[in-house]
């Protein structure tokens, strides 16, 4: 007997019960739907999270200088400058085997002057560590060279949202910019980077070395006085365990900083990995209580199957018994059964993948998630709803294919 | 081929096992032999429980015997697995039943194109010879209508032309008019006695004397045994469907 034609008795049997095959179909179809909006929305929020890493620079930590305790009220994070620039460099020699680099950072802000463009943006002095930590590479132009970082030279590199405010299309190499009445050469232009997972443009900032900042730029204000730094981002090496690469740090830290053991550390660690890949498994969770969600659904949506599939043989058996009769096989019947229950559940699949991604379209637009549609989630949800169809089907068919063509025959 | 008969049972017997567990057991059938001859038209003739319909059930390869052998058509199906059982009713036999059984909301054509299914011929081919044995039986313009749409007697037909549509060596009737008022009964005679002439063996199971009379030999069952195997002259159906129609 041939493929075709079994499929084709098959849709038949179901067309000739059109409520009973929907109605059956509906445990499939949300079970399948819930998966793909689960893929969907798993997927956009790990796409999102890999995007914000990727704009960070992977394995990030950052430290803070921390509010001192004893003025009695804590001021914010790196608003106080208790960690130095010298902390960088001693993080970069003395941990070696944790530590890829690290980059000292001093941040500043006010109004930058082009010809008689101006924009309002923040500037950071850094070294050239920094563009190796946070993984940033120049569109155009050049980075620092050390001897402009020793020399305090007067030299910028800008984001490209800078360099659009000030310059439009026109390339911003070799265009002095004026910051604080400091005119500074462009050099260099940043690579795009896009968002910061708080949201930030990232593009909208100016790069300087981290000695014209301080002492060119900063230098009036009480800021400068020291090598004091706002922060310093570290880049941990690959496979390195963040939670000890933490605790060497911040011992390093605490003995440079002459910290006596039960004193509160005067500065902040941050490992931005870390915090991101938190968020990232609070979506996970979100996904996993939808996949349950979903199997539950599933498993129904198969008993259903089940069920309707043995009321059919029940309903059927004088047919089996005359099919039998005139020269179906055992397997002959098994077949036919169990393709018309694969068939139910693949067109519920079928639907069901349409609404689940009609569904994500509706939780992007309402909700704003991110989602991510992926032709393998799509495939792999047609397929578990045909190997349900399989499963519980599988059942009623061995049912239908083991009677006997006499009693069947005999069936009222 | 003259030397071996179409049907040749050698104490063919069935029992069924009693569901008491007691291993109790009811004798069906025991012990017949007999031969039917190619081109007959046999009536198999009985009370209920005399076995005649456990003897159909196994002529028809539905069931296996207990004890016994059975040649069909030369073969030996006594011993043969269910799926020979399967391919054997689906080339050697056709069956012709009290309550036609034919699928529901499915045209004559594909009804009677059925067991041509379970051989994978293509649907051309199924459907021109269902088509054929649709006019053979005198319902060329009904192919398109289903079953709900169909009188008893046509329903019949359509059976009868499902029987035929695989060219078997064996048609099976069991009870054809016993849904059916006599004067369709008489005419579906009448196209069993024509298909007969044409050369097809035909064994019929009756509890019908007026139907059994149409037969060339009427085989008696009792308690599972044959009582009687005896030489009829057949009455002409197509004479006594036109008689009553004269009256009518």
């Amino acid at each position: 007997m041939n493929f075709l034609a079994t499929v084709a008795i098959a849709l038949k049997a179901l067309r000739t019960n059109k409520m009973r095959s929907a109605l059956t179909m509906l445990g499939i179809i949300i079970g399948v739907a819930a998966v793909i909006v689960m893929i969907a929305v798993g997927g956009g929020a790990r796409a999102q999270v890999e995007a914000q890493i990727k704009s960070l620079g992977a394995n990030l930590m950052m430290v803070f200088s921390a509010s001192p305790t004893f003025t009695g009220a804590r001021s914010a994070a790196g608003t106080t400058h208790t960690v130095s620039e010298d902390d960088a460099y001693a993080i970069a020699r003395e941990l070696p085997e944790y530590v890829a680099g690290a980059a000292p950072s001093l941040r500043g802000s006010g109004q930058v002057v082009a010809g008689n463009s101006n924009w309002s943006t923040a500037f950071y002095g850094v070294t050239p560590d920094y563009f190796e930590v946070r993984e940033w590479s120049i569109a155009d132009g050049r980075f620092f060279e050390q001897a402009e970082i020793n020399g305090a030279a007067k030299v910028a590199i800008i984001g490209q949202t800078v360099a659009t405010n000030l310059f439009g299309d026109v390339s911003p190499i070799d265009q002095t910019i004026r910051i604080r009445t400091v005119p500074l050469t462009v050099i260099g232009l940043l690579a795009s980077k896009g968002q910061s997972p708080g949201g930030a443009d990232l593009d909208d900032v100016i790069l300087l070395p981290i000695s014209t900042a301080r002492n060119r730029v900063l230098g009036a204000t009480t800021l400068a006085k020291s090598r004091s730094v706002g922060s310093i981002q570290i880049k941990l090496r690959d496979g390195v365990d963040g939670k000890e690469a933490e605790e060497k740090v911040r011992e390093l830290l605490r003995q440079r900083h002459r910290l006596q053991p039960g004193q509160d550390d005067d500065f902040t660690l941050r490992n931005m990995t870390e915090i991101l890949q938190t968020r990232e498994e609070s979506s996970r969770v979100m996904a996993l209580l939808l996949a349950s969600v979903a199997s539950v659904s599933l498993l129904v949506g198969g008993i259903g199957i089940m069920n309707i599939m043995l009321v059919s043989v029940t309903e059927r058996t004088r047919e089996i018994g005359l099919r039998r009769a005139v020269g179906a096989r055992a397997r002959d019947i098994l077949q036919q059964f169990l393709i018309e229950a694969i068939t139910l559940s693949l067109i519920g699949g079928l639907a069901g993948v349409l609404l689940g991604m009609g569904g994500a379209e509706l939780i992007a637009v309402l909700a704003g998630w991110p989602i991510e549609l992926s032709l393998t989630a799509i495939l792999l949800a047609v397929s578990f709803a045909a190997a349900i169809g399989i499963f519980f089907g599988y059942y009623p068919a061995r049912k239908a294919a083991r009677m006997s063509p006499i009693e069947a025959l005999r069936h009222e | 081929m003259a030397a071996t008969p179409l049907i040749r049972t050698e104490q063919l017997a069935k029992h069924y096992r009693l569901g008491n567990g007691e291993g109790g057991a009811v004798q069906a059938l025991r012990g017949v032999s007999l031969e039917i001859p190619r081109g007959a038209f046999v009536a198999v003739m009985g009370p209920s429980g005399s076995g005649k319909s456990t003897f159909m059930n196994l002529l028809g390869c539905l069931d296996l015997p207990s004890a016994g052998r059975y040649w069909l058509d030369g073969e030996e199906v006594s011993r043969l697995s269910d799926d020979s059982l399967s391919v054997l009713r689906n080339r050697r036999i056709g069956f012709v039943f009290q309550h036609f059984n034919l699928l529901p909301r499915t045209s004559a054509l594909d009804n009677v194109a059925l067991p041509l299914l379970y051989r994978g011929m293509r649907a051309e081919e199924r459907h021109a010879r269902a088509a054929q044995r649709l006019r053979q039986v005198g319902l060329a313009e009904r192919m398109d209508h289903h079953p709900a749409q169909l009188s008893g007697g046509q329903q019949q037909r359509v059976a009868i032309a499902r029987a035929l549509v695989g060219d078997p060596a064996l048609v099976l009737a069991d009870e054809p008019t016993g849904a059916l008022d006599s004067r369709t009964g008489i005419e579906i005679m009448t196209l069993l006695q024509q298909l007969n002439r044409e050369g097809i063996s035909v064994v019929l199971v009756t509890h019908e004397h007026d139907i059994a009379a149409y037969a060339d030999r009427i085989i008696h069952f009792r308690d599972g045994q044959v009582v009687s195997d005896s030489v009829n002259a057949r009455r002409d159906a197509a004479a006594d469907f036109a008689a009553l129609a004269a009256t009518a």
